[in-house]
């Protein structure tokens, strides 16, 4: 995957083309990724001319969930945990729009981690974009299915004893045609991967490593903002020396990139071929 | 009779159907073209058929992960504009809550059939029982309006699945058919007038925006109080959400907005009364004791009646089809000479507690079975007799 691409884009790439400057001023925290992870996304759009009235973006509750109400498209700011389930009803439906979820670790991973799974297997054409900053930061900074080990939340005082998610391999486990991971620090490669998921034919799945800087790095005491942002960097490291170099801020070793590709026939249109076969026999009886 | 009338007459045939069979053909002739299920005993069937049927309309079925997911999927279809259904048994229905009163609040056109169980948990599935009356009507957190109808017949489940969609794509509702396990799997001869299914997809038709963009909010309603609906393509581009919204669709915490916008939802259905209200009154003219119940209940109270009558009872029958909002008006009216009424019905006490609110002032007496048994008519009869023996004649109340 190379940089340049998108990069030649920057300049006449407006933002603000996408956004309802109604909704403005946003209401993320100072420092939170997920204003990069919007920003991302709506390049992509851009670079691959997707027109915003057929653009369709379905987000579930929580930080990540609040996105859409910011994308000057067709919008749909649905129940927690079950974006992708709306989301499959209305590709199935509108197989001509760009159907798109935007979603949280927690929203996708634990409440809606049902949805995920059977996405991945049935491999309806959506792409879902997962923000995953390692805590429910909506409801205050309680612990998450991708909070690192040791890690101090509202709601594991004596630091996180469970194991977290990789959901990257779990969706590519699960049969996900498309599987990729970048962080927030690195936008170009970022806008870049959301492009190849938007592109892909089938259910692809990007998850955006993004800090949240106030309810969860606050607590465990990582630094500002930027600092946040530097330690995604040497987290990223090859892992054989990363972990000389410094502190890494993930204690996971996470790869990025796509990660998985999967080519198999897109559910929606096996399901019409099959109907339209269907329906030709039963002509044929008929007559 | 001209040659088209002809045509369609000739159509029109005797067919030996089961209640969720006839159920699946009802969605199909009202233009349904989504359908997302999860398998669940006593409504499978519905899902089968369709899985069938709705191919070869060019109209897609799923069978989905679980049962909130179908009804996620259900409500995304027809946000994207298409009639959408599903179909559940109690444990689901509980399931699917959250997301019904989603759609309710954001005025998402759906329908949900649960053919009903007991309870509480999984109950007995096999087993007939009316458990969810107040479900239908309370199920959702927080406060908003729902429609719910209760077939008696298989050839009502017919008509009342059509008119659930168009009440629900004409009111932007979620609209609810309830009916038990008995007249889900009965088979009964029915007539079908299939030049219904001819109209079907034509049948209700949702009110879209059509002016300018510029001018368009997609909750601020009509004089009839529903909003017009944009269809995502359309240029609207406009927002969704479950969170309150203002007039614009957008999130809003002034308590102005909250309150003219959610109180214009939960009254959105005054004006429109006469479209939903359906009832049955069977001989309550004279009646001395009016018999309110849905369902095979209804079905052995109407039998009981004539047990009764011949047993010089004057007996009457209230049947609400419209179970949700209650045909409370209806119900008073055909009750105007009764001194008592009886309320027969599959759980231990829900459409009893309606009837007792709308007719505090009358002796009531009722029939709470939950034990996976019908009531027979005769049983039915015979308290409606000893109810008319407790409360002699000018001492009503």
């Amino acid at each position: 995957m190379k940089d340049t691409a998108m990069l030649d884009s920057a300049a006449e790439f407006d933002v603000r083309d996408y956004l309802r400057p109604e909704m403005m001023p946003h209401f993320l925290c100072p420092g939170c990724g997920h204003g990069i992870a919007l920003r991302s996304l709506l390049w992509a759009v851009h670079e691959l001319g997707i027109d915003k009235d057929q653009l369709a973006v379905v987000s579930g509750i929580g930080c990540a969930g609040r996105l859409s109400a910011y994308i000057d498209a067709n919008t749909f700011h649905v129940t927690h945990g079950r974006p992708i389930a709306y989301a499959t009803g209305l590709a199935l439906a509108r197989p001509d729009l760009h159907v798109v979820v935007i979603t949280g670790d927690g929203d996708c991973l634990a409440i809606g981690g049902n949805h995920l799974i059977h996405a991945c297997r049935r491999n309806l054409k959506l792409t879902c974009l997962m923000l995953n900053n390692e805590v429910y930061g909506m409801t205050g900074g309680q612990v998450s299915p991708t909070t690192s080990e040791t890690r101090v939340t509202t709601t594991t005082p004596l630091g996180n004893a469970e194991p977290h998610f990789d959901a990257c391999a779990l969706a590519a486990a699960a049969g996900a045609g498309f599987v990729g991971r970048e962080v927030t620090h690195h936008v170009p490669k970022l806008a870049e991967l959301i492009k190849a998921g938007l592109e892909h034919p089938g259910f692809a799945f990007v998850e955006v490593l993004s800090d949240c800087t106030e309810i969860f790095g606050r607590k465990n005491e990582m630094g500002s903002s930027p600092e946040m942002m530097l330690r995604q960097k040497s987290d990223l490291r090859p892992s054989a020396y990363r972990d000389t170099v410094d502190t890494p801020f993930r204690s996971n070793d996470l790869p990025t990139g796509i990660l998985a590709r999967n080519e198999r026939p897109e559910y929606g249109a096996a399901y019409r071929s099959g109907a339209a076969a269907a329906r030709a026999v039963a002509t044929k009886k008929a007559k | 009779m001209n040659a088209v009338e002809g045509g369609l007459a000739a159509k029109s045939a005797m067919r030996l159907l089961s209640g969720n069979h006839a159920c699946a053909l009802g969605a199909i002739a009202a233009g349904c073209r989504f359908f997302a299920g999860y398998p669940i005993t006593p409504s499978s069937e519905i899902a089968e058929r369709l899985s069938r049927s709705l191919p070869q309309v060019d109209g897609v079925f799923i069978q989905m992960e679980d049962e909130i997911a179908s009804i996620a999927a259900v409500i995304g279809a027809s946000m994207g504009g298409v009639k959408a259904m599903t179909a559940t048994s109690g444990p689901g229905f509980s399931l699917k809550q959250e997301n019904i009163g989603y759609a309710a609040g954001a005025e998402i056109p759906c329908v949900v059939i649960n053919v009903m169980r007991g309870g509480p948990s999984t109950g007995m599935p096999t087993r007939p029982a009316q458990g969810d009356v107040m479900q239908a009507r309370w199920g959702s957190h927080g406060d908003y309006p729902i429609i719910a109808l209760a077939p008696a017949s298989v050839r009502e489940i017919y008509t009342e699945t059509i008119r659930a969609f168009d009440l629900a794509e004409r009111l932007r509702s979620p609209v609810v058919v309830l009916y038990d396990q008995v007249i889900a799997q009965l088979t009964e001869t029915v007539e079908l007038d299939e030049a219904d299914d001819a109209g079907g997809a034509a049948r209700a038709v949702r009110k879209w925006a059509n002016g300018p963009r510029e001018a368009y909010q997609p909750y601020a309603a009509d004089e009839d109080g529903i909003p017009a609906m944009s269809r995502p393509g359309a240029g609207y581009r406009v927002h969704t959400t479950g969170l309150n919204h203002a007039e614009n669709g957008f999130p809003t915490q002034d308590p102005e907005a909250v309150a003219r916008n959610l109180g214009r939802l939960l009254a959105k259905f005054d004006g429109h009364r006469d479209a939903i209200d359906s009832w049955q009154a069977l001989a309550c003219e004279d009646a001395e004791v009016v018999i309110v119940a849905i369902g095979i209940s209804a079905r052995a109270a109407a039998r009981a009646i004539d047990i009764a009558r011949a047993r010089g009872v004057r007996a009457g029958l209230f049947r609400p089809i419209t179970l949700w909002p209650f045909p409370e008006k209806a119900l008073r009216e055909a009750t105007m000479t009764a001194r008592a009424v009886l309320v027969p019905e599959l759980n231990a006490g829900q459409l009893s507690l309606e009837v007792e609110r709308i007719l505090g002032d009358r002796r009531m007496d009722a029939i709470h079975r939950f034990n996976g048994e019908p009531i027979t008519p005769a049983e039915i009869a015979e308290r409606a007799e000893s109810l008319s023996r407790a409360v002699p004649a000018g001492e009503a109340g």
